[in-house]
C-alpha cells in the first residue's frame, strides 16, 4: 500500500473513530481484563487455578452441560416452530407480511422480564392453566408447572421463536419464485420441489437462526432463575451469584470467560461450516458437489413421500390454509401469555390469581406513587433516551466510515462493531462492573448508559448498514454532477432518504436499553435501580400484582415503539397516493 | 476553433484490468456525439471521467479549452442523465427540477421561471407537484432530462438513458431527444449499446471495443465504410467473406477464398494480404447463374414485413443474407445466384 493511499484510508477511517474508541474502552478492554482476570492470580502470575478448579467442580460441570442442553434444545425448537412460520410470512404480500410483523416484533421487544412473569402467571400453581384445567375437571390436586426444565423450555421457546423467524425470513424472501415454479414445471410435485429447491436455499437463513438463538442464549439467566428448578441452573446465574454473593471476581471472571470461549467457538465452528455471509443474508454456493447431489435426491424421496402422504390426507386440507392456521396459531401462542398480564394488572386482590378478582387501579397507584418505582422508571426512560442518541450517532459515523474505506479494511471493522452482539451479556456486564468499580462508575447513570451503549451499537451499525445498502449510489452522483458539496449532499440527498432508517435505529436503541437488565444488575449498584432492575429484585423476592401493572406499562411503550415506525409509513403512503 | 470537450490520452485501470486504454476524443460545440460499444467495451467508463465521476489513471480533459482533468464534478459545468434516472425519491417533480438551481443559489423567482420552462419544454407542466415515484418510465425520462438541461449546461452526457424503457416509448423519446438537442443547441454526449439508436440520433457515432475507439465517424460512414470487421458486424447486418486478395496481369483485383473468386473495386483495396469483403444483405441481389458471383441453394426464408429475409448457402461457415422484396422471394432449396456492385461493397482487415 502506498503512503498516499494509506493516510486516505485513515481519512474515511476518521467518522468511525469516536465509535471505535468507545468500543476498545468500554467493550475490548473490560472483556479482555475478565479473560486476564481469570488466568491471572493475585501476585499478578500466570495461572490456571480457577479454570483446573472449574474442570474438578462437578457442580460446575453439570451447570455448563445444563447451559449446552437447554439452550441447544431451544434453538432447534425455536429453529423448528419457526420454519413454518417464516416460510408462511415469506409467501405474503408486502402490506400483509408488515402487519403480521407487529404480532412478532411486539412480543420479541417485550422485555424477557415481561415475559417471564407472563409465563409464570401461566403455568404456576394458582396460573391460568391449571385454574382453568382444574375448573373443567381435567385435573386433580395439580401439581405446578413451574419451576420445571418445561417452565424454563417454554419460556425459552417463547422469547426465542420471533428471533428465529426473523432471522430466516430474509433468505426464505430472497427465494426467487420463479424457482420454484420452474421446478413444477420440470415435474416436481410441490412438495417435492419444496423440500429439494426451497429448502437447501433457505438452510443457510436456518443455521444462521440456530446460531444466533444458541448464542444469545448461552448467556440467559432471567428464564432459568424464574421458571426453573435449581436443576435447571445456567452458568450466567453461577455468575452472578459469583459476584453478588460470594464477592468472588476471579471465580466470575473464569466462568465468563468459559461462556465466552463457547460462544467463540461455536461462531468460528458455524463459520466453517456454513459462512459467516450467510448472517447478512448472503447464499453460498455449496462447494461439495457430491454431497449435493445425494443431499438433493434425499430431499427429493423426503417431498415424494410427504406428498405422498399428504395426499393421502385428502384434498380438504388445502396446503396454504394448514399454513394459515398454525400461523395464527403461533402468533396466538407469541401473544396470548403477555395480553394475560393485562387483566391481572386490574385485580383488587393482593394476591395473583385467575381470574382477577374484582377492578381496581390500585396497582397502578402504588406503582406511580411509590418512590422506588417512580425513581427506576424516570431512570429507565432518561438512560435510555441518552442511550439512544448515543449509540445512533456512534454508530452512523461508523457506518459512513464503512462505506467509504475499501474493501480488506471494512469487513473487520464491520465485524468489529458486531462484536459486542456475539460476546454474551453477561460477561460485558462483568467487565464493565469490574473497570466501573475502579473508575467510580457503578452506581451512576453515566455508567449505565455507557453500558447501554456497547450493548445498542451493534444493532444501529446493523439497521443504517442495511438501509446504505439499499441507497442508490447513483443518487448521491447525480447530485455530484448537479453541483452539490459533500456536506450539502448528506443535507439534502443522504439523509431525507435515510431518515427512517436513523429513525428506527435510535427507537431499537432505546428499547434495548429501556429492558436491559443484564449490565443493570451489576451496574446499578442496588441504588440506581432501573425499571427492568427494580422488577427483577422484585421478582426474586415475592411475584406481586404490581409488577403486573408495570409490566402493562412496559408493553405498552414497547408497543407503540414498535408500531408507531409502521403506522408513520401508512400515512405517508396514504398521502402520497 | 477549440473543441468543446477534448480528452488527450485519457485512460483508466483497475489494478490489472484496463478499463479505457489511452483515447484521443474531441467534440465540437453543440455536437451529437454517440459513444456505441458492447457491454465492457470502455463507454461507460469514458462517459464517467467526463462527467468526473471516476477519476482517470492518465492522460488529460480539457472543456471549452481549460484543463478540467481534476476539476470536482459539480464544476465542470456538465448535465447528466442516468441510466436509472436517479431522481431523488423523497423530492418533488418540481423539487428535483430545482435542485441544480438551488446549489448555484439562484434566487427564488427565476428559480421559479426556470423550472416552469422546463417542465414545458418536456411538456410535463401537469405534474409538479408529484414524486417521481408516481411517475411512469417515460415520464421520469423526461424530468431526468428536464433536471439535466435547467441549469444550461454545454454539455449533456446520456448514460443509455432509453435501456429501461419498451421498444415503443423508446423511438418516441429519440425523436424528442433529437427535437431538445436542436432547441438546445448544447453539446449532446450519449451512451447506448443499441447501434440503431446510435444511427438514428447521432452527428458522429465513436464505436468502442476492448475498451478503446475502433472507429470514429458519421453513421453514414460507419455504416458504409466499416474500417474493421468488428465495425462492419456490430453496425448493421454484413455477409463477410474472408479470402486473399490477388492483382491480375489486366489490373483487375480479386478476392479469391476457398470456395469463391469475387471481383473487387481498386478503390476500396488499401493492400495486399488476407481481408474480408462486407456485403450489406440489401446491397446483394438475385440473379441468373451467368452473371453470378456466388452461388448456391436457398436454407431459409423469413419473413419480415416489408421484405423477405433469404439465407443462401454458400458453403462459408454462416449463410449469405440478403433482402427480397415480397414478389420475387425464392423459395426454400431454390439454386439461385448472387451479385452487388463492387464499387458499393468495403473491404477491411481480417
Amino acid at each position: 500500500m502506498t503512503e498516499h493511499s494509506f493516510i486516505r484510508t485513515l481519512r474515511h477511517l476518521a467518522p468511525a473513530m469516536p465509535c471505535l474508541l468507545f468500543l476498545v474502552a468500554f467493550f475490548c478492554v473490560p472483556v479482555v481484563e475478565i479473560l486476564q482476570t481469570g488466568v491471572v492470580n493475585a501476585d499478578g502470575h500466570f495461572t490456571g487455578e480457577q479454570f483446573h478448579r472449574l474442570v474438578k467442580d462437578t457442580v460446575f460441570l453439570k451447570v455448563l452441560w445444563t447451559t449446552f442442553s437447554i439452550s441447544g434444545l431451544t434453538a432447534l425448537f425455536s429453529v423448528v416452530l419457526g420454519f413454518p412460520l417464516a416460510y408462511y410470512l415469506s409467501q405474503m404480500s408486502e402490506s400483509t407480511r408488515e402487519r403480521w410483523m407487529l404480532w412478532i416484533m411486539v412480543p420479541f421487544w417485550t422485555s424477557y422480564l415481561v415475559k417471564t412473569f407472563a409465563w409464570i402467571l401461566v403455568l404456576s400453581k394458582t396460573g391460568v392453566l391449571l385454574t382453568v384445567a382444574s375448573a373443567l375437571g381435567l385435573v386433580s390436586d395439580p401439581a405446578p408447572l413451574v419451576p420445571s426444565m418445561l417452565g424454563v423450555m417454554v419460556g425459552m421457546v417463547h422469547a426465542m421463536l420471533p428471533l428465529a423467524v426473523i432471522n430466516m425470513l430474509p433468505i426464505m424472501r430472497g427465494v426467487n419464485a420463479q424457482f420454484l415454479q420452474a421446478a413444477e414445471t420440470l415435474g416436481a410435485s410441490r412438495s417435492v420441489s419444496f423440500f429439494s429447491v426451497f429448502l437447501p436455499m433457505a438452510a443457510p437463513g436456518v443455521a444462521a437462526a440456530g446460531l444466533l438463538v444458541f448464542i444469545t442464549t448461552l448467556g440467559f439467566f432471567i428464564l432459568p432463575a424464574l421458571l426453573g428448578s435449581p436443576k435447571e441452573t445456567m452458568v450466567a446465574q453461577m455468575v452472578i451469584q459469583a459476584i453478588n454473593e460470594l464477592f468472588n471476581l476471579p471465580y466470575a471472571a473464569a466462568l465468563s470467560a468459559v461462556l465466552l470461549v463457547s460462544a467463540v467457538a461455536v461462531f468460528l465452528l458455524y463459520d466453517k461450516l456454513v459462512g459467516l455471509s450467510s448472517l447478512s443474508g448472503d447464499t453460498r454456493a455449496s462447494s461439495n458437489r457430491k454431497s449435493a447431489a445425494w443431499s438433493t435426491l434425499a430431499l427429493i424421496s423426503i417431498g415424494r413421500i410427504l406428498g405422498g402422504g399428504y395426499r393421502m390426507a385428502g384434498p380438504m386440507v388445502s396446503r396454504l390454509n394448514g399454513l394459515k392456521t398454525y400461523g395464527f396459531l403461533m402468533v396466538a401462542l407469541l401473544s396470548l401469555p403477555i395480553v394475560i398480564v393485562f387483566p391481572i394488572a386490574f385485580t383488587d386482590s393482593s394476591f395473583l390469581s385467575f381470574p382477577p378478582k374484582g377492578f381496581s387501579l390500585r396497582w397502578f397507584d402504588t406503582f406511580i406513587t411509590s418512590s422506588v418505582w417512580q425513581a427506576s422508571f424516570i431512570r429507565s426512560l432518561g438512560v435510555a433516551a441518552v442511550t439512544a442518541v448515543l449509540s445512533t450517532v456512534l454508530g452512523v459515523g461508523a457506518v459512513l466510515a464503512l462505506t467509504r474505506l475499501p474493501g480488506r479494511w471494512s469487513k473487520p471493522v464491520f465485524a468489529f462493531l458486531l462484536a459486542p452482539l456475539i460476546v454474551p451479556r453477561i460477561v460485558v456486564a462483568v467487565g464493565l462492573f469490574y473497570l466501573f468499580s475502579r473508575l467510580g462508575l457503578v452506581g451512576t447513570d453515566l455508567g449505565l448508559t455507557i453500558g447501554h451503549t456497547v450493548l445498542a451499537i451493534p444493532y444501529v451499525v446493523v439497521t443504517m448498514a442495511a438501509a446504505l445498502k439499499r441507497f442508490d449510489w447513483r443518487l448521491d452522483d447525480a447530485a455530484k454532477i448537479l453541483g452539490a458539496s459533500a456536506f450539502t449532499r448528506q443535507r439534502t440527498v443522504h439523509l431525507p432518504i435515510m431518515i427512517g432508517s436513523v429513525a428506527a435505529a435510535m427507537q431499537m436503541a432505546f428499547v434495548i436499553s429501556f429492558d436491559e437488565l443484564t449490565i443493570a444488575i451489576f451496574v446499578s449498584g442496588g441504588m440506581k435501580n432501573t425499571l427492568p432492575k427494580q422488577m427483577w429484585d422484585d421478582m426474586v423476592l415475592q411475584v406481586n400484582p404490581t409488577l403486573a401493572a408495570v409490566s402493562l406499562v412496559m408493553v405498552v411503550i414497547i408497543a407503540l415503539l414498535v408500531i408507531t415506525p409502521s403506522f408513520y409509513k401508512k400515512i405517508r403512503r396514504a398521502k402520497a397516493v | 476553433m477549440t473543441a468543446r470537450l477534448q480528452t488527450v490520452g485519457i485512460s483508466k485501470q483497475y489494478d490489472s484490468v484496463t478499463a479505457l486504454s489511452p483515447t484521443d476524443l474531441e467534440v465540437q460545440d453543440g455536437e451529437f456525439l454517440t459513444l456505441l460499444g458492447p457491454s465492457g467495451s470502455g463507454k461507460t467508463t469514458l462517459l464517467q471521467i467526463i462527467a468526473g465521476l471516476v477519476e482517470p489513471s492518465g492522460g488529460r480533459l480539457f472543456i471549452s479549452g481549460k484543463d478540467a482533468t481534476h476539476a470536482s464534478a459539480g464544476d465542470r459545468g456538465i448535465g447528466m442523465v442516468f441510466q436509472s434516472y436517479a431522481l431523488f425519491p423523497h423530492l418533488s417533480v418540481w423539487e428535483n427540477i430545482a435542485y441544480p438551481l438551488r446549489m448555484r443559489k439562484m434566487d427564488k423567482a427565476a428559480i421559479v421561471v426556470a423550472v416552469k420552462d422546463a417542465l414545458e419544454m418536456v411538456q410535463m407542466g401537469a405534474y409538479a407537484q408529484r414524486l417521481p415515484r408516481e411517475l411512469s418510465g417515460g415520464q421520469q425520462q423526461r424530468i431526468a432530462l428536464a433536471r439535466c438541461f435547467v441549469y444550461k449546461p454545454s454539455v449533456i452526457l446520456l448514460d443509455e438513458p432509453l435501456g429501461a424503457l419498451d421498444k415503443k416509448l423508446r423511438e418516441h423519446m429519440q425523436l424528442e431527444i433529437r427535437k431538445l438537442h436542436k432547441e438546445l443547441g448544447a453539446t449532446f454526449i450519449y451512451v447506448t449499446h443499441d447501434q440503431e439508436e446510435a444511427l438514428n440520433l447521432s452527428d458522429r457515432i465513436c464505436l468502442m471495443n476492448n475498451s478503446k475507439i475502433e472507429q470514429l465517424g458519421t453513421p453514414e460512414d460507419l455504416y458504409d465504410r466499416p474500417m474493421t470487421a468488428f465495425s462492419a458486424q456490430f453496425i448493421g447486418y454484413s455477409n463477410l467473406l474472408t479470402g486473399r486478395v490477388q492483382f491480375a496481369q489486366d489490373g483487375t483485383i480479386s478476392l479469391v477464398g476457398a470456395r469463391f473468386t469475387l471481383p473487387l473495386d481498386a478503390r476500396n483495396v488499401k493492400g495486399a494480404g488476407d481481408v474480408a469483403l462486407v456485403v450489406r444483405p440489401e446491397q446483394a441481389a438475385l440473379c441468373n447463374a451467368a452473371e453470378a458471383f456466388l452461388k448456391g441453394p436457398v436454407k431459409e426464408v423469413v419473413f419480415a414485413g416489408s421484405d423477405y429475409r433469404v439465407f443462401v448457402d454458400i458453403g462459408e461457415n454462416e449463410p449469405f443474407l440478403l433482402r427480397c422484396g415480397r414478389r420475387d422471394a425464392p423459395n426454400v432449396g431454390d439454386v439461385v445466384g448472387l451479385r452487388w456492385n463492387p464499387g458499393h461493397t468495403a473491404v477491411v482487415p481480417v
